[in-house]
């Protein structure tokens, strides 16, 4: 069935995006991550222009992380003080980041810039992540010495404050610069930003993992709430038809993914994660790198 | 003062003495949630006060243009290992769908005089502030052949079809991603490739429905239409993990 996008312009097939929608769902669902990093690439494939797919990617991570959200909510398991810090910084973030993709249309680099953030950010993180989960699956079985608190760098700063269910007494400048990167990411890719997050609230700003899912959740919501607001108030880019297909599959995918999930150890899962992340990067760096078919490329512009 | 008038009246009359009488199978397109493109039939009649002559023989041209756009062809290059787009040719206007189908190849039966006169083949529909340079051809020639693989530019050489000099139609399809506008369909008629009349009409290509009230909605009131897509996520989202907490009971 042919389903005509009013804001993309473009006629696709409504099972692909039901199919696409619930692909990421399962995925996001399995690996408790939005799936923005997937979703933007992927609708750029199928035909849909690069500025909706990065506006309607972060309408439908709205979607996803929001339940996520409140189902952490209710078992407490958001640090709301932090997740407030986190969010004020995301705004800020997005904020640049949106001035930076307008600059970058203006150029005529928006392909090249966002499929370099792409290469870039997950290259590093999948890399990262995969590295890490690898060594820790080796360590398994090995005893762990567990430090209750290190002081780090992060202890230095001033403006400190008390994040109580994280047990952390630190400075928000660490938390606001975190979630501006996050923002800024959201802003420019169209993604949530709980790949480059979730590591940075365990291992920058130490906190302990039973808050890190929800309060980054949280965080999310709000940012990438606000991207799409800002998308679609100054570039008209946000398309309700494709978001609300994608939204459709993704609930129902989610669901299924939770369910296996549950099956798969946590490092087996992160690696599989890692390794995802990872052929995403890839697969367009080779866009950048190969020749491409056809050299030139056509753009509307405004009058 | 008297030999001016008739100049003047003799101009306005067909030169051969052909008149075209024509129309189009539907005045309007209306794009819809289901919209998969759409075919149109352009049908016609070359009306005569004396017999036809013989030779050069009667042909027919008829073009279908969507409206006009400002364009930006960039091309890439091979920058520090990776491909950027470094190129750029701005194009005044180029229609955003022209599809010209005619009795036999263009080049055939439209000397390049009329052709730029009444603007039928593809690149002359394509404006540039300035004639293009040489180094901008390869841009022009690149968007034609971008458009003609996307099904923007259709040449359909030979596709009109043209009964005893004097009944023809055709059959355009208008592809599935169509932009809103006043169409133009122009009839031509030549011999020996010159244009002996010519007509044009109009088909209004609109989006209909949700297509409408969503596409006006968020060009209109952006703020609005942003709000809304925030709460079909979140109703969306916090309303199938309930559906499912549910479900599981």
């Amino acid at each position: 069935m042919q389903l005509y996008l009013p804001i993309a312009e473009v006629s696709v097939n409504a099972f692909v995006l039901l199919g696409l929608g619930g692909l990421i769902g399962f995925l996001s669902g399995m690996f408790g991550v939005g799936g923005g990093f997937l979703i933007t690439p992927l609708l750029m494939m199928i035909g849909v222009p690069p500025g909706v797919a990065v506006a309607t990617g972060a309408n439908q991570v709205v979607a996803s992380s929001i339940s996520g959200a409140l189902a952490q909510f209710k078992r407490r398991a958001v640090d709301l003080p932090m997740g407030a810090v986190l969010t004020g910084g995301g705004l800020a973030g997005s904020t640049v980041g949106g001035y930076v993709f307008d600059l970058m249309s203006r150029l005529g680099q928006t392909d090249v810039f966002v499929q370099l953030s792409y290469v870039l950010f997950l290259g590093l993180i999948g890399g990262m992540m995969l590295v890490e989960s690898v060594k820790s699956l080796r360590r398994t079985g090995q005893a762990r010495i567990k430090r209750a608190h290190v002081h780090s760098w992060v202890h230095k700063m001033p403006f400190k404050m008390k994040f109580r269910a994280s047990g952390l007494y630190i400075s928000v400048i660490p938390p606001v610069l975190v979630g501006a990167a996050v923002g800024f990411l959201s802003a420019i890719m169209g993604v949530g930003g709980g790949f480059v997050m979730v590591p940075a609230m365990i291992y920058i700003l130490g906190m302990p993992t039973k808050v890190v899912v929800g309060t980054s959740l949280f965080q999310i919501t709000f940012v990438t709430g606000y991207t799409t607001l800002v998308h679609a108030v100054t570039h008209h880019t946000v398309d309700m038809m494709l978001a609300l297909l994608l939204i459709m599959g993704g609930v129902i995918g989610a669901q299924i993914g939770a369910r296996v999930g549950v099956r798969l150890k946590a490092e087996q899962l992160r690696i599989l994660l890692a390794l995802l992340v990872l052929a995403v990067a890839i697969k367009i760096g080779f866009d950048l790198l190969l020749t491409p078919a056809e050299l030139y490329s056509v753009t509307r512009v405004a009058a | 003062m008297k030999g001016w008038l008739l100049a003047l009246c003799l101009m306005a009359l067909p030169v051969q003495g052909e008149e075209i009488v024509s129309g189009v199978s539907q005045s309007g397109v209306s794009i819809t949630t289901n919209f998969d493109g759409a075919s149109i039939l352009v049908y016609g009649a070359a009306l005569r006060d004396r017999p036809a002559p013989t030779w050069p023989l009667m042909e027919v041209i008829i073009t279908v243009e969507g409206p006009s756009t400002p364009l930006m062809i960039r091309k890439k290059d091979y920058v520090a290992g990776i491909w950027l787009n470094r190129g750029s040719v701005k194009i005044t206007a180029a229609p955003s769908f022209y599809a010209v189908a005619s009795t036999k190849a263009v080049a055939d039966i439209l000397l390049p005089s009329e052709d730029a006169k009444y603007h039928i083949t593809i690149p002359q529909t394509i404006d540039t502030a300035a004639a293009p340079s040489a180094d901008q051809t390869p841009y022009i020639e690149a968007l034609q052949r971008i458009r003609q693989a996307s099904g923007s530019f259709v040449l359909a050489p030979e596709s009109v079809l043209l009964l005893r000099q004097a009944l023809f139609r055709t059959d355009i399809s208008l592809p599935a991603n169509l932009v809103e506008g006043p169409y133009k369909v122009r009839i031509f008629l030549t011999r020996g490739g010159a244009v002996t009349d010519m007509q044009e009409s109009q088909i209004d290509v609109q989006k209909a429905g949700v297509e409408r009230t969503l596409y006006r909605l968020a060009m209109e009131q952006p703020l609005i239409y942003g709000v809304l897509s925030l709460l079909m996520a979140m109703v969306a989202g916090w309303g199938a993990q309930e559906l499912f907490k549910r479900l599981r009971i």
